[in-house]
């Protein structure tokens, strides 16, 4: 686990706190085909990253897979990323968590469905996840900051960010009007984002 | 109308179906305000990942260090200028700025590699020595490739894993001239196809997907974009 390090005045706590390489210059040189940019900037994220896909797959070796995948396209669109359009790992985390969510519904789409509704159903090691995620500061803000959401903000945003439910869906889950769930989400990423004071 | 803002919270945490999302990518084009909505949201549902931190196994490393060392970073995105003129064609700068938006506020990308090698005329397209082919991946491992070769004048698009369009209505494809997009066919349904486009490919600038209402004749884009492709780097 990184030590946790202060977080240099100004700036934001999702762009240097508890990774120690600068990603942003990593992802720069990554786009000229730097390759030791890129392990190291594997060393600094893959527990997030692995952490994301496990999450939101569940499945263990098809969460790996996610994130093999993640990594690849994040290799091939390094030099995309545009540094005023947001932090790094916000960026990469997106990828990420687009490429799970891909993963759990074109399961579902699929045959495979009732294996992997099975595979999906197997108890996620909590214990390891969370021994891992204790260690992090800032997943302690994160937490803290989560408890200042409504119940309802809450379950709506983890629902559709871990769970990979569509808004629509989301709705259904938690009985509210169709339409309603979508404003619960976004009013509960505001509430986390002023509260984190991420993303200007 | 406006409502469509209200999608942005949820657009950030990839919780629209895929016509939502669609919808809602062609209105990012537009609106600066739901764009920065979006980058500080997404930045706020990032930090939920600070939450499920954990190593993966070791193997995962060299894995995906193999992996990139065979696979070369996309270019920068060049986006087109599409200021000034209006006209006839005066949809196809809300596409390319869509297109440039989702690119830049997704991952996709365009790709292009070159082929060798020569039967039907999609063959021949494939073949000719100066086919050029340009790549974009879907969520869900859809892909659709068009191929140009400007000798033959042709253009071929193969699809792989393509999900239905919606009910009653298909895929329309297009090419691009200047700020026109002019209709180049209908896709037969089904997941994996190969079709030539009809047309003047030598002198298009690029091609592009959209869903249409299927059986109505558009003479230009209506429904939401799926995939735009720039001929030119």
């Amino acid at each position: 686990m990184d030590p946790v390090r202060p977080v240099p005045a100004g700036v934001p706590s999702m762009g240097g706190a508890s990774v120690g390489p600068d990603l942003a210059d990593l992802l720069k040189l990554c786009g000229r085909g730097d390759q030791s940019a890129f392990a190291q900037l594997y060393d600094a994220v893959s527990a997030r990253v692995h952490g994301l896909a496990v999450r939101v797959v569940r499945d263990p070796a098809q969460a790996e897979e996610v994130a093999q995948e993640a990594f690849l396209e994040i290799w091939k669109n390094s030099g995309r990323f545009d540094p005023d359009r947001g932090s790094p790992l916000g960026w990469l985390l997106t990828i990420v968590h687009r490429k799970a969510v891909d993963r759990v519904r074109s399961a579902e789409a699929s045959t495979r469905r009732d294996r992997t509704y099975h595979h999906q159903n197997q108890p996620v090691d909590h214990d390891s996840t969370a021994e891992a995620a204790q260690a992090s500061l800032e997943a302690r803000r994160v937490r803290a900051a989560l408890e200042s959401l409504t119940p309802i903000q809450r379950e709506a945003l983890e629902l559709a960010y871990f769970g990979g439910y569509t808004h629509t869906e989301v709705a259904t889950m938690l009985d509210l009007p169709v339409g309603t769930a979508k404003t619960r989400i976004r009013d509960g990423l505001i509430r986390l984002r002023d509260t984190m004071g991420v993303g200007a | 109308m406006s409502d469509i803002h209200a999608l942005s919270g949820a657009y950030a945490v990839d919780a629209l179906d895929d016509l939502e999302r669609a919808g809602f990518e062609r209105h990012l084009a537009d609106c600066e305000t739901c764009r920065n909505e979006v980058a500080s949201l997404r930045e706020a549902s990032a930090l939920l990942a600070e939450t499920t931190v954990t190593a993966p196994s070791a193997g995962l490393r060299d894995r995906v260090l193999a992996d990139i060392a065979t696979v070369r970073p996309l270019p920068p995105i060049s986006v087109p200028a599409t200021t000034g003129r209006s006209g006839r064609g005066r949809r196809f700068p809300a596409l390319v700025a869509a297109a440039a938006a989702v690119v830049a506020l997704l991952t996709g990308g365009v790709v292009w590699q070159v082929l060798d090698g020569p039967d039907s005329r999609a063959e021949q397209i494939i073949q000719a020595d100066d086919a050029e082919r340009f790549t974009q991946a879907f969520p869900g491992g859809a892909t659709a490739t068009i191929t140009v070769s400007k000798k033959l004048n042709g253009a071929v698009i193969e699809t792989s894993d393509m999900p239905a369009a919606p009910a009653g209505h298909s895929y329309a494809l297009w090419l691009q001239h200047e700020r026109d997009m002019v209709p180049a066919g209908i896709m037969p349904s089904g997941a994996d196809n190969t079709v030539v486009l009809s047309g003047d490919a030598a002198t298009a600038d690029g091609a592009g997907i959209t869903v249409e209402t299927t059986g109505e004749v558009h003479d230009e884009p209506e429904g939401e974009v799926v995939a735009l492709f720039e001929f030119e780097a």
